[in-house]
């Protein structure tokens, strides 16, 4: 070896030195987060990449126990009941070096809460958020709100003087097509710096050195890069070919063979998320059937005879090969407020939903367009391609309308679509997050994912009562008041709930985290 | 009986075409009379696919979602029906699927050929013809579409296309969208041939006669150099059918093509390359076997043409 290329050697032996202490997991999923602006979309893959990055006050670990972040400890306070008191970690900087105080938390929560965001429903019965010191935030309801902290786990905090300085103090309004700094970049205090990103491409992220956790937890992932791969069979392949070492959604008709394969496993749990389809039963005519001058899913007996067509078991049979619980309500089992009996209580009968369509008047049946997603739910396409079949046997003629989901979601938020897909995940556990976003008309603060033009003044009177109600049981029973007259009306047809398969090389471990937000703070390696 | 028949006046033209070259070396090439009956067979399939196929797999009422993945020739666990060629993720029948899909395949080839073939022959007779700043200006929109490949174009005209159609109308129309699509992105080869062939023929004595005459240039291009320039015609347009065929298939597997609900080969390709893995390998293989046959054979047709109708290689 000539003198000259020594210090080449040299790098190159440092480099791999380093190789060996990086330990870096290549994380896939079907879909990207649809923006870093951590206020404009409430969906699952959007906030499951913003908390590798940035942190709320209190949060939900994998196991689905609320645990601290941002916030040491937290309580109602003592002296007013409307008063929630949070007291913030000490010594936490943000990526760029910032210190964290009150006044980001007061800065964020005041973000969320304007309408262009899409988490307004969780602070809904937020007054104002006060910061009286620099390490104590009150937040101030309208009447003692029992489960104000648990609205929060997915509330994160921004560093306010970034956003001063990038012009990102507004939120982005994601549905207008706006694009802003906050939507690319993020300066967060979480486990993980974004070191880039290429929408829908590829995003790196690597480990924040400085972060108040780092000997809390196993931190033992340094880097993550974050491919999403649409494609079914290509998504398995990479995992097969050890390309990637995680992926999120294995396809069900492959559990077998990730599960069979050396080296790599597949584990699941059942999924706090409910699939099913909205319809627009508000307004006089449709834009998207072929019905002048009416509006056939305004009539209650069609959205039950659509129901009846809809052939649950066959859905969880072929399609998700019994890696489905077929629904009964738009609410997962792991929620506030569920209820067996409702759970229970789809059927399949085409005579039935034959007759009920000849009563409503449309016994020859009418054709309509179904939006639906194909890269956010398991099997999202086939699920609705199958409803194309089940429904055009009681006479209803499907177009089939399948986009990925950053053209699909605002659709729904635009209301533009009268009849689509949607999947629901509860991080509150609680009945009133539904209600907030699905069953209250939309309006301000509340029913932003509320496609069906659905609305009754006294069941949004009821929900918003469900905030200030301390007294359980009363609370109980008007959520069950308000899930009788979803039912009753058929606001929605559910279909089931969610299985998740997680697949990995045997060397990561983590249990699945029943809403499906991999924390890789959380995660080891060996 | 066939004496009597050759005896009548046709009769010497029928043997003259018989004993022709073109006819004499399609007799003799086993290859070219393979794929010929090939190309027919399947083509006759496609044609009476309504009364060959035991399902209708573009009538979404009557498909039964258990009888899903259905293995070839094995009876469904839980219906207890059994298919040919089995089933696939919706539980239509592949057999059917595949004669129903071949015909959409076919369809839009002929008529994307059609199309491309029009325009082709028009813009380059036209700039073969008039010459000067017509020609020109023909010539290098030709060059410039050259210079991307055809399925880009095809993917840019079917995405504007598909934006100007109503939502309601997109699955009817996207058969035609995707006709209008193939044939637009390759009339280049067309013009570039048929300009050729008529600078060649525009200065030989019968045109000059015709034009001395006093014959208009639209007579002259469509009734003196069109029939003169057919031959080279003839042999691009039967590849363009085969690379429409796969042009469409390529479309459609990307999902930019034939909708969901009436699947052509390429769709049924896509839909079967995700069960490639969990073991379900007739959803890709039988479709791609058929229009492997067929795109193979028409390419094969035209290959033999070539040959046959190129005095040098004679």
């Amino acid at each position: 070896m000539k003198l000259h290329y020594l210090p080449l050697a040299a790098a190159l032996l440092a480099t791999t030195t380093l190789g060996v202490n990086a330990e870096t997991l290549r994380w896939a999923r079907a879909g990207d987060s649809l923006t870093l602006d951590p206020h404009a979309q409430n969906e699952g893959p959007t906030s499951s990449l913003a908390h590798q990055i940035m942190e709320p006050l209190i949060m939900r670990d994998m196991t689905g126990a609320v645990v601290p972040a941002l916030a040491t400890d937290w309580g109602p306070s003592a002296s007013d009941p409307n008063v929630w008191v949070f007291n913030l970690r000490k010594g936490v900087t943000f990526h760029d070096g910032a210190t964290f105080d009150s006044e980001d938390v007061k800065f964020s929560l005041d973000r969320a809460m304007t309408p262009d965001s899409d988490y307004k429903e969780l602070l809904a019965s937020v007054v104002e958020v006060r910061a009286p010191s620099s390490h104590v935030i009150e937040i101030v309801t309208d009447g003692p709100n029992p489960t104000m902290a648990n609205n929060l786990t997915n509330m994160f905090i921004m560093d306010k003087s970034w956003a001063e300085a990038n012009n990102a103090t507004k939120v982005q309004d994601y549905e207008g097509g706006e694009n802003t700094f906050a939507a690319t970049h993020a300066n967060g205090t979480g486990p993980y710096v974004l070191s880039s990103r290429e929408p829908d491409v590829k995003t790196v992220l690597t480990i924040n050195k400085n972060y108040w956790g780092i000997d809390e937890f196993p931190m033992q992932v340094t880097e993550v890069i974050y491919t999403p791969i649409q494609n079914k069979a290509t998504r398995v392949a990479a995992l097969l070919s050890g390309e990637v070492d995680f992926i999120q959604d294995v396809p069900v008709q492959d559990l077998a063979r990730v599960g069979d394969t050396d080296g790599l496993e597949v584990r699941t749990a059942p999924q706090n998320r409910v699939i099913f389809f909205g319809m627009n039963q508000g307004d006089a005519d449709l834009k998207n059937d072929n019905v002048d001058g009416a509006n056939p899913l305004a009539d209650l007996r069609v959205r039950q005879a659509m129901s009846l067509a809809i052939n649950r078991d066959a859905i969880k049979q072929v399609v998700m090969r019994g890696q489905s619980q077929p629904a009964g309500m738009i609410s997962p089992p792991f929620v506030n407020g569920w209820n067996a009996e409702m759970d229970s209580s789809s059927m399949t009968d085409v005579g039935k939903a034959k007759s009920l369509m000849a009563e409503a008047g449309y016994g020859d049946g009418f054709s309509i367009t179904l939006n639906c997603p194909n890269d956010r739910y398991i099997n999202d396409e086939a699920i609705c391609q199958a409803s194309v079949g089940m429904l055009a046997q009681i006479g209803i003629k499907v177009n089939l309308d399948a986009k990925p989901k950053a053209q699909h979601f605002p659709l729904i938020n635009t209301l533009e679509t009268d009849f689509y897909m949607l999947g629901w995940g509860v991080p509150t556990y609680d009945s009133e997050y539904i209600f907030n976003f699905l069953v209250h008309s939309k309006g301000e603060k509340y029913g932003s994912w509320n496609g069906t033009r659905f609305g009754q003044a006294d069941i949004d009177v009821k929900i918003e009562a469900l905030a200030s109600e301390t007294d359980l049981p009363k609370r109980n029973a008007m959520i069950n008041e308000i899930w009788q007259v979803v039912q009753d009306e058929q606001v929605y047809i559910p279909i089931h709930h969610q299985v998740l398969n997680w697949g990995m090389a045997s060397n990561v471990k983590t249990i699945v985290a029943p809403d499906d937000a991999a924390k890789f703070k959380y995660f080891e390696l060996n | 009986m066939n004496t009597t028949l050759l005896r009548r006046p046709f009769a010497p033209r029928l043997r003259a075409f018989w004993s022709s070259d073109l006819v004499w070396s399609f007799r003799h090439s086993p290859v070219a009379l393979t794929s010929f009956i090939f190309v027919c067979l399947l083509t006759i399939c496609a044609i009476f696919a309504p009364l060959i196929a035991p399902h209708d797999p573009f009538n979404p009422a009557t498909l039964n979602l258990m009888n899903g993945f259905t293995p070839p020739g094995t009876p469904n666990a839980f219906t207890g029906e059994s298919f040919v060629l089995g089933t696939d993720d919706q539980g239509r029948d592949l057999f059917s699927t595949i004669l129903f899909g071949m015909r959409i395949s076919l369809f839009v080839g002929f008529s994307a050929v059609m199309l491309g073939m029009v325009i082709g022959i028009t813009a380059g007779l036209v700039a073969g013809y008039k010459g000067g700043w017509t020609e020109t200006i023909i010539m290098r929109i030709a060059d410039v579409q050259l210079t991307f490949p055809a399925i880009l174009v095809a993917m840019l005209i079917f995405g504007i296309a598909k934006g100007f159609t109503p939502v309601e109308y997109r699955d009817q129309m996207a058969i035609w969208v995707l006709i209008l699509a193939i044939g637009l992105s390759d009339w280049v080869q067309f013009a570039r041939v048929v300009r050729g062939a008529t600078l060649v023929e525009k200065n030989k004595e019968y045109v000059q006669a015709a034009r001395l005459v006093g014959r208009s240039g639209l007579a002259i291009m469509v009734r003196h150099i069109l029939p003169n320039v057919l031959s080279p015609v003839l042999v691009i347009a039967t590849i363009s059918l085969a690379l429409a065929i796969i042009a469409e298939a390529t479309l459609s597997f990307l999902g930019v093509g034939a909708p969901p609900t009436q699947p052509s080969l390429g769709t049924l390709i896509r839909i079967g390359q995700g069960f490639l893995f969990s073991g379900e390998w007739w959803i890709l293989f039988f479709p791609a076997c058929t229009l492997l046959a067929l795109a193979l054979s028409v390419n094969l047709l035209g290959d033999w043409l070539r040959d046959a109708l190129n005095p040098r290689l004679r």
